[in-house]
């Protein structure tokens, strides 16, 4: 239990991805849904329509063989920190951001699934569920309990696995440590990544792994000129993958492909 | 010695089908004065727009129990054919508004003639939109939250509170106009409560425009306060962007275009003189004047959001018009062939005394309106906004056009209805027997 007097600090949890070691493996969408209880495509879903709350975008540098470099960007929920978008559109507060953590949370119990929030996102991170949710036979016995799935007609996204930092909290307070204390949690897309290529901490302590990184001068955020203050750094040696970062190009001259 | 006037040949009198028991009990509740197409025929034109909405609603009903997947809209399309059906719907049905506020409050008492057509109108148009925003919506038994839990901060809530309250101003100024039928104002309690609605109508006027004014600014404001969207994005005053006072302009001005487009459309249709030609030509001109107040409007907006909006926020303007089809033509369609050059067709007084160049002005600002919407809508979402991501199109699935279409049948049907019996044009009478007078006094000179 906390203390009357304990000053509470308001955490930043944020990410840092090296795309210099991502290897696109999607082994991070593989863990999400698992941790998430996002369910397999439904027959029909194409990539536009399928439900993943991390997207591995493949880039290159627009040149031919033998220049031709390519990376891999895994984009989720950029837990935008400045005037998020999504959460000041929405009609019936169903997204919030929690003050304690800085992480945009949404409800699907109360999503009226208008999709404003998805238009509204810059980084088409939110997913809608435009089938019901369905597990082959048998399957349902692996969903996580900790996490309840959506309904059919709802928005979604990565809330930084708040089933796990919910249990975090909860095993906090049986061992009678109050719940603000650095993170004690992973999500599970950072568990799983096999090249360590993600890393999840508190951007407000300074002494973190992840907030030395994402301080770094190869770090960067995706569209920063929005002014959206996202909290997922993204880290490249390369200049043309921090190139990425800023506007679109013009029509006909990107050859980008996108993978999800 | 002047001889003695011969004595006028009564006209022909018109035949009414007796022995036909529908067309006899039907004619009872046809206005006083007003010719009207026998049963059978009206059934008959009834019938290709029943079965259209009937199909309508079969697609729709799709959308409801299996689910959005029926439509082609997606992740990223997450917005589609119907909420551009819905935006501009709402702007054509400004109509009812604009034209209440000039009648009511700016006393301009020759749009007498054409403000029941309005209200059916606008009734059509929100009542549509409403229903078509229920399909489009993953979860529409949950509408209510938006006033359980609202969002003060969103503009979709704002939308929604001023659709609802104004499409319940609606219903309560078309209840006037269907309680004048002939038949039930027989009742004698229909009549009383009509004439005391009828006195609320100057309260009901100044409260659906001021609901009007916020509901097409917040539909406005729904793209502009996308920061994350910077082709939609626009600067503004306090918590309104730019387009949310462009909305109100470009509503106010096709309104009564769209009003003029009709009245003529249902002249042709039942080859009948309903208004006074005047009046088309004021509507005209109050729809010239305020498109082009629009049209300035909107180029100084295009010129801020070239030179500054968008640049600050990365991305600069010319891009977004690189990605086919959507070249610089349709700026230039959207403000100078549907804006400028109707509204200056509509203020020329001699174009506008000519039917086919009133008409044509009307059609293009509403044709402009519309073109702006789709380019909010879809252009918005078509863009891509990251430097890796591709630019995508949509085409609406079956479903979602038959819903679509379910709209316009259910239009034409109230509209049809509405037109049968109730008394939508009332200078409609007046001009009858003007014309038959000047019948009369032709057939005289003629004699003599």
């Amino acid at each position: 239990m906390i203390s009357a007097n304990k000053q509470i600090r308001a955490a930043r949890y944020g990410m840092t991805i090296d795309v210099d070691r991502c290897n696109g493996c999607g082994a991070c969408m593989v863990a999400c849904s698992v941790e998430n209880n996002v369910p397999p495509a439904h027959e029909g879903a194409t990539d536009r329509k399928g439900l993943t709350w991390i997207r591995v975008y493949k880039v290159d540098n627009g040149e031919e063989y033998p220049n031709r470099r390519t990376a891999f960007v895994p984009v989720m929920c950029q837990h935008c920190g400045n005037e998020t978008p999504c959460v000041h559109v929405c009609p019936q507060q169903a997204v919030d951001v929690d003050p304690s953590t800085g992480v945009v949370g949404e409800m699907p119990q109360r999503c009226l699934g208008c999709r404003y929030c998805m238009a509204a996102c810059p980084y088409h991170a939110r997913y809608f569920n435009w089938w019901d949710p369905a597990w082959p036979a048998g399957m349902e016995k692996t969903l996580n309990p900790g996490v309840t799935p959506r309904m059919r007609g709802v928005v979604e996204k990565c809330n930084l696995c708040h089933g796990r930092w919910h249990a975090a909290k909860e095993q906090a307070a049986a061992a009678g440590k109050p719940d603000t204390e650095p993170v004690s949690y992973v999500p599970a897309c950072v568990e799983a990544c096999p090249t360590g290529a993600i890393h999840f901490g508190d951007l407000n302590d300074a002494s973190s792994a992840t907030a030395k990184e994402a301080a770094e001068p190869d770090s960067f955020r995706l569209l920063e000129k929005l002014n959206t203050q996202p909290k997922i750094y993204y880290r490249s040696k390369k200049d043309w993958v921090r190139g990425i970062a800023a506007a679109p190009r013009p029509g006909g001259a990107g050859k980008e492909n996108s993978r999800g | 010695m002047a001889s003695p006037p011969r004595p006028v040949r009564a006209a022909p009198e018109r035949k009414t089908p007796v022995d036909n028991p529908l067309d006899n009990m039907d004619r009872h509740f046809i206005a006083r004065g007003a010719v009207r197409c026998s049963t059978p025929k009206f059934l008959l034109w009834m019938a290709p727009w029943a079965a259209l909405l009937v199909f309508g609603l079969y697609s729709a009903a799709l959308c409801l129990i299996k689910g959005l997947n029926q439509t082609n809209m997606d992740n990223r399309f997450a917005f589609g054919l119907w909420i551009f059906l819905d935006l501009t719907v709402i702007a054509l049905g400004a109509g009812a508004f604009f034209t209440g506020f000039l009648l009511y409050i700016l006393k301009l008492d020759e749009l007498r003639s054409v403000i029941n057509s309005a209200v059916v109108i606008g009734l059509v148009c929100y009542s549509g939109a409403v229903c078509v925003l229920a399909v489009d919506v993953g979860q529409p038994l949950r509408a209510w939250f938006t006033f359980w839990y609202p969002n003060v901060h969103s503009m979709l809530t704002e939308v929604t509170f001023c659709i609802s309250c104004y499409l319940t101003v609606l219903a309560i100024e078309y209840v006037p106009i269907v309680l004048r039928n002939r038949k039930l104002r027989q009742v004698p309690s229909f009549l009383v409560f009509e004439f005391e609605l009828h006195k609320l109508i100057y309260v009901l006027a100044g409260v659906g425009t001021f609901l009007s004014f916020f509901h097409q600014g917040s539909l406005g404001g729904l793209y502009g306060v996308l920061r994350g969207r910077p082709f939609a994005f626009r600067e503004g005053l306090a918590v309104w962007p730019s387009t949310f006072f462009l909305f109100i302009i470009s509503a106010a001005a096709v309104g009564p275009s769209f009003i003029l487009l009709t009245t003529w459309l249902v002249q042709k249709i039942t080859r009948k003189r309903l208004v006074r030609p005047e009046v088309l030509q004021l509507l005209g001109r109050i729809s010239g004047s305020l498109l082009a107040v629009y049209v300035l409007a909107k180029s100084i907006d295009t010129l801020i959001w070239i030179n500054r909006t968008s640049p600050e926020t990365g991305f600069q303007a010319w891009q977004y018009y690189s990605w086919k089809p959507f070249g610089t033509w349709i700026l230039v369609a959207e403000i100078g062939v549907c804006g400028l050059l109707p509204a200056l067709m509509l203020l020329a007084p001699k174009l506008r005394r000519r039917t086919g160049w009133l008409v044509s002005g009307a059609f293009l600002a509403c044709a402009g309106v519309a073109l702006n919407r789709f380019v909010l809508t879809v252009q918005t979402l078509a863009l891509p906004t990251l430097s890796f991501d591709r630019f995508l199109s949509y085409t609406p699935s079956w479903q979602e056009t038959g819903t679509f279409l379910a709209v316009v049948a259910y239009g034409v049907l109230v509209y049809s209805f509405s037109f049968r019996y109730f008394q939508l044009f009332p200078q409609e009478r007046e001009l009858k027997l003007e014309a038959r007078q000047v019948e009369e006094e032709r057939e005289l000179v003629g004699r003599y």
